[in-house]
């Protein structure tokens, strides 16, 4: 380990510019920290790969869990609002049953923590899979139960009236649902999404336990390797996490400020 | 059936709780082309109840609808197509408030009648003028007063091309002032020989426009005759009682 110290001291007082090395003692000792943990051996492209993983999990995982949360909400406002007042046959028993594995995925998901269900994923259901596909499913499929209720919230929030207005224009159950109900459902929860959507960006973090090496997992391998904390958790992981949330929190802002352009 | 008929309604039940509340007790009536029918009575009488069966938006626990003669209470029927030619106008207009009032107008002919989005703005912006709305075409319905949102409702309802207008008490949730400019509207239209349904309290409408007027209480339907007749002599004591509260 001594070498390796050493070697990175030399290193450092070889390309550091002059003016650099003359600051105070802890300017330059932090200074050297920044190089040490993200310039020599190229240790910024761990967390630059790093990132990379970590968004793709967020946007692959948050498409999933959209279409997943989307679908879900639907089965649960169908039965809600029709199950009991339609007629006995199969396509009652079907939309039991569906609405009756809606809740039991619901009650899973929600019930057990993510770490679980990534390390469930990893090491029985996908085996065969790489990490990266394993964290996509995972995350995915355990926000997909977070975005269904957000959706059934939004859904249940919209005035029956508008329902009625829909079909008695001749429009089906589902195109009303299309076109009327769910563009103004979305309207009204999008803040709560975007709530998720955060939330799943930074929980993609315990990725880490089944190996993959995502944003937070590279500042652990680095603080590992060079016994400096603060530097690469500060600096090289939360600053970026914050950063990427101040980033989606604005433009959600902007997309929030555009669709309620009708209620002015 | 004659030629002329175009809703029959018959022996209309609609129970809520297991029988327990009876909305509509044995509803049986006629609707033919051109006609206004004006459906009065007091609260919880069931008339608002009759009306939102002849579309199915309530489903009635028992009796047949006919329309066109087509059995629209038959499990069987596509109901969405004769729905299309039923316009319904709510008390609370029920706009969809992300569209602008040109989008209201325009999104059942364009989804449903599959019309060319050039020619269903054509016909909306027309309809628009009617009612005396076409600078309001852009806007959102937030930005609408009570009448004006009651006005684009009743033309979003015709741009289907109806047979029938329902209207579900039009007046009741608007500023008195604004009441008249939904009338007239109402107005031109029956003179223009649209067949009506009104469900309405506007009693100087009733009398004025309407060709029957229908007079409910308890879920049945009491009175039945010419406006002119229901008004100055009623015959039976139930509407005697409610036109001196309500005139």
């Amino acid at each position: 380990m001594g070498t390796q110290v050493s070697e990175v001291m030399s290193q450092w007082l070889n390309t550091a510019p002059q003016w650099i090395l003359n600051l105070p003692k802890g300017l330059s000792e932090f200074c050297y920290k920044i190089f040490k943990c993200f310039i020599f051996d190229d240790r910024y492209m761990l967390f630059v790969k790093g990132l990379g993983n970590t968004l793709v999990i967020t946007f692959f995982a948050l498409l999933i869990g959209i279409a997943l949360g989307v679908l879900v909400s639907l089965v649960r406002v169908t039965w809600d609002k029709n199950g009991l007042e339609m007629r006995r046959g199969p396509g009652k028993f079907f939309l039991w049953l569906a609405n009756f594995l809606c809740k039991i995925y619901l009650t899973i998901i929600r019930g057990t923590p993510v770490v679980v269900q990534i390390l469930i994923y990893y090491f029985i259901i996908m085996t065969s899979s790489d990490k990266l596909t394993t964290a996509i499913v995972a995350f995915g499929v355990n926000s997909g139960a977070y975005v269904a209720e957000i959706m059934r919230s939004g859904i249940m929030s919209i005035d029956i009236g508008q329902n009625e207005a829909g079909r008695s224009l001749g429009f089906g159950y589902v195109a009303t649902m299309r076109f009327i109900i769910l563009p103004q459902a979305f309207k009204n929860v999008l803040p709560a999404l975007a709530n998720e959507f955060i939330v799943l960006l930074k929980e993609t973090a315990v990725a880490g336990y089944i190996g993959l090496a995502d944003l937070a997992y590279a500042g652990s391998i680095v603080g590992g390797n060079t016994y400096e904390y603060l530097v690469p958790l500060v600096f090289g992981v939360a600053l970026v996490y914050l950063i990427l949330v101040m980033f989606f929190t604005w433009l959600v802002g902007k997309l929030e400020r555009r669709l309620r352009a009708s209620e002015r | 059936m004659n030629d002329n008929m175009l809703i029959s309604v018959l022996n209309l039940k609609k129970y809520y709780k297991g029988g327990e509340i009876k909305a509509l007790d044995g509803v049986s009536a006629d609707i033919h082309k051109g006609e206004v029918v004006v459906v009065i009575g007091p609260s919880g009488s069931g008339k608002s109840t009759f009306l939102r069966c002849l579309n199915l938006l309530e489903v009635p626990t028992d009796g047949h609808i006919l329309f066109n003669g087509t059995d629209i209470t038959d499990a069987k029927t596509d109901i969405n197509v004769h729905r299309q030619k039923m316009g319904m106008v709510f008390q609370h207009f029920n706009l969809f408030p992300h569209m602008t009032v040109l989008k209201n107008m325009t999104i059942g002919p364009i989804k449903i009648l599959k019309k060319s989005k050039d020619e269903a703005e054509a016909q909306a912006m027309a309809l628009l003028k009617r009612v005396g709305l076409e600078d309001r075409a852009s806007a959102y319905p937030s930005q609408l007063s009570g009448g004006q949102k009651q006005r684009i409702a009743i033309v979003r309802a015709l741009c289907m091309n109806p047979d029938v207008m329902l209207f579900d008490e039009p007046t009741s949730a608007l500023d008195p002032e604004m009441v008249g400019e939904v009338l007239d509207v109402m107005k031109q239209l029956a003179r223009e020989g649209m067949t009506m349904v009104v469900v309405t309290h506007e009693m100087g409408f009733a009398r004025e426009v309407g060709s029957r007027v229908i007079f409910m209480d308890e879920g049945k339907i009491v009175e039945e005759n010419q406006p002119s007749v229901i008004f100055d002599s009623p015959e039976s004591d139930r509407l005697k009682s409610f036109l001196k509260k309500v005139l």
